[in-house]
């Protein structure tokens, strides 16, 4: 399966938000196609598809938070040259033989370059150490198969033994039902790994992203020490439709956003993303003590 | 009928959801004796959806939680057609944690199509609460054992079930998504459901082959109280054996069977 390279090249440092896009080499600049356009899903604006990129995938007219490729948000994240990624080649079988599900996974791997759902690995930002993973909500909406359970899981198995915070950006529709009840045991496998690494006296804050839905919103989306969201995110259980459905009323404006939940008491914070790389900073470094270390001493 | 054990996975599904069957609270009466029924999750209300108190199974006292759909109009409507708010799940909780506080077994039965998709148990944090339930249940320091006896449907039923053991009635559905819901969503088509439940795997035979389940409960044709009396003898015998571990290795046991969902079968 190919695995599209092109993100490392592309992605810029979030702390050159307002710089020049990086020096591109003479083989990019010849590669490069007619300039891209892509439409604001908020303001319905036409932007160009490499300005957008370099403002990390948010609308420079109305500050929209579009969808975000996992790896390149690493990427964005990290400090420069401080990614290594786990279980990269860790992919999930159709176990139950549900009709159609081995070629929906190779439409999915072609068109996203990812094999599964979630990257997962260790950065540093601004020389703090951190766990991190990221769903991807282009791999069938950012499902939860067996795969991203385990990769979720390792990831909190692996901070737990390093004495590492996690830093989890989730993105969902919630569970995959091509896997059936084996989806859905992947919320009580997450959770019981987070679990685990809370009682060792580990560090979890969750970025919740546009749209977190299902059950990763009831486990590990809602299970960590510290709830950040992007703005304007949906976040909910039951998403819109579906209580459309049930109550036979429109919701109104604005009901599961981001701002809606603060204002419930069920985030701690909302954090756009030009400020996440000095805002995830400040809270690892507030948990880190001067040895470098994080936790319960 | 046709002979039970050919039944089709669909037809199970209607089995679990037919109006005669037992709900929750009938389970209450036929497993356990003494039962106090203790209500409200002390953060906003009491959800009568959620049935929850002390009872005694074969002697042993045990703290008894289920989900309750009601048996007529009335009480549909009274418990929400058993889909819980998350005060509902705030309150079992709350019973966990005193029964584990008092060194008494938690039981859970579950019955439920879902947790409730509405306005009101959005605004509360249905995902939160949900999410605190697996935790918590994960995290319990007394043993648990959940039963469904009905629908298993989804994450609100997940939200009990996360226990030492998890057993299922034989004709009872437990799955990610209903047949009805798996079908539109994936193919368009609603009438797809009797394809859509036998490709969820979401009978007690197919999800004990996955480890999911670890016991199926026959049923005795229509005969109730045999099957109940079966299942009380059952669960007594269990919940003994679960009483003789010492905390370390009932929790140790908990999380590698929960750690380990989803590998058998994989490359990793």
């Amino acid at each position: 399966m190919a695995i599209n390279k092109d993100f490392f090249k592309k992605v810029l440092n979030l702390n050159s938000l307002e710089g020049e896009p990086n020096a591109k080499s003479g083989d990019e600049a010849e590669a490069a196609p007619a300039p891209e356009t892509v439409v604001c899903k908020g303001c319905k604006r036409t932007i160009a598809k490499d300005e957008f990129q370099r403002r990390l995938y948010v609308c420079p007219r109305c500050g929209r938070h579009m969808s975000f490729p996992p790896r390149e948000r690493v990427l964005a994240l990290a400090d420069e040259g401080s990614f290594v990624e786990f279980d990269a080649g860790l992919v999930g079988k159709n176990i139950l033989d549900f009709p159609g599900y081995d070629s929906k996974l190779d439409e999915m791997r072609d068109k996203t370059g990812e094999p599964e759902g979630v990257v997962t690995g260790r950065i540093t930002i601004s020389g703090c150490p951190t766990a991190i993973f990221a769903m991807n909500p282009d791999f069938i909406m950012g499902s939860m198969g067996a795969a991203v359970g385990e990769k979720i899981a390792r990831l909190f198995d692996y901070a737990t033994a390093e004495r590492l915070p996690v830093i989890g950006f989730t993105v969902s529709g919630g569970a995959r039902m091509h896997e059936g009840m084996l989806s859905l045991m992947q919320m009580a496998k997450v959770s019981g790994a987070v679990n685990r690494h809370s009682e060792a006296g580990g560090l979890y804050i969750a970025v919740l992203t546009d749209p977190t839905c299902g059950g990763v919103t009831a486990s590990f989306a809602m299970q960590a020490d510290i709830l950040v969201a992007e703005p304007k995110a949906l976040i909910a259980f039951a998403g819109p439709r579906v209580i459309e459905q049930t109550i036979h009323k429109k919701l109104p404006d604005g009901f599961q956003s981001a701002e809606f939940l603060l204002e419930h008491g069920f985030l701690d914070t909302i954090i756009p993303r030009q400020r996440q790389r000095a805002g995830l900073y400040r809270l690892l470094s507030l948990h880190r003590r001067e040895d470098g270390s994080y936790g319960r001493a | 009928m046709a002979e039970r054990k050919d039944l089709t996975a669909y037809e199970r599904v209607l089995l679990a959801r037919d109006k005669d069957r037992p709900t929750g609270m009938k389970f209450i009466d036929g497993l356990f004796t003494d039962f106090v029924e203790l209500h409200g999750d002390r953060r906003y209300g009491d959800d009568p959806a959620v049935v929850g108190g002390i009872a005694r199974l074969a002697g042993r006292p045990v703290t008894v939680i289920c989900i309750e759909k009601g048996s007529d109009v009335r009480e549909h409507i009274k418990r929400n057609f058993g889909m819980a708010h998350p005060e509902g799940y705030r309150k079992s909780l709350r019973l966990m944690r005193q029964a584990e506080k008092f060194g008494r077994p938690v039981i859970c039965l579950v019955d439920t199509s879902g947790a409730y998709c509405g306005m009101g148990a959005e605004e509360r944090g249905q995902g939160q609460a949900i999410a605190e339930n697996i935790i918590g249940m994960l995290s319990l320091r007394t043993p648990t054992v959940s039963i469904i006896t009905g629908e298993g449907g989804s994450g609100g039923a997940l939200a009990l079930a996360c226990a030492d053991r998890v057993w299922m009635l034989e004709n009872a559905a437990y799955s990610v998504i209903t047949p009805e819901g798996c079908a539109s969503i994936l193919w368009k088509d609603a009438e797809k459901k009797a394809e859509a439940a036998e490709a969820l795997g979401l009978t007690a035979e197919k999800l004990a082959e996955l480890g999911i389940v670890d016991r199926v409960i026959p049923e005795q044709s229509d005969d109730w109280d045999m099957t109940m009396s079966a299942l009380r003898d059952a669960l007594a015998g269990e919940v003994s054996k679960l009483c003789e571990y010492d905390e370390e290795r009932l929790l140790a046991e908990r999380y590698y069977k929960y750690r380990n969902m989803g590998v058998n079968g994989q490359d990793w």
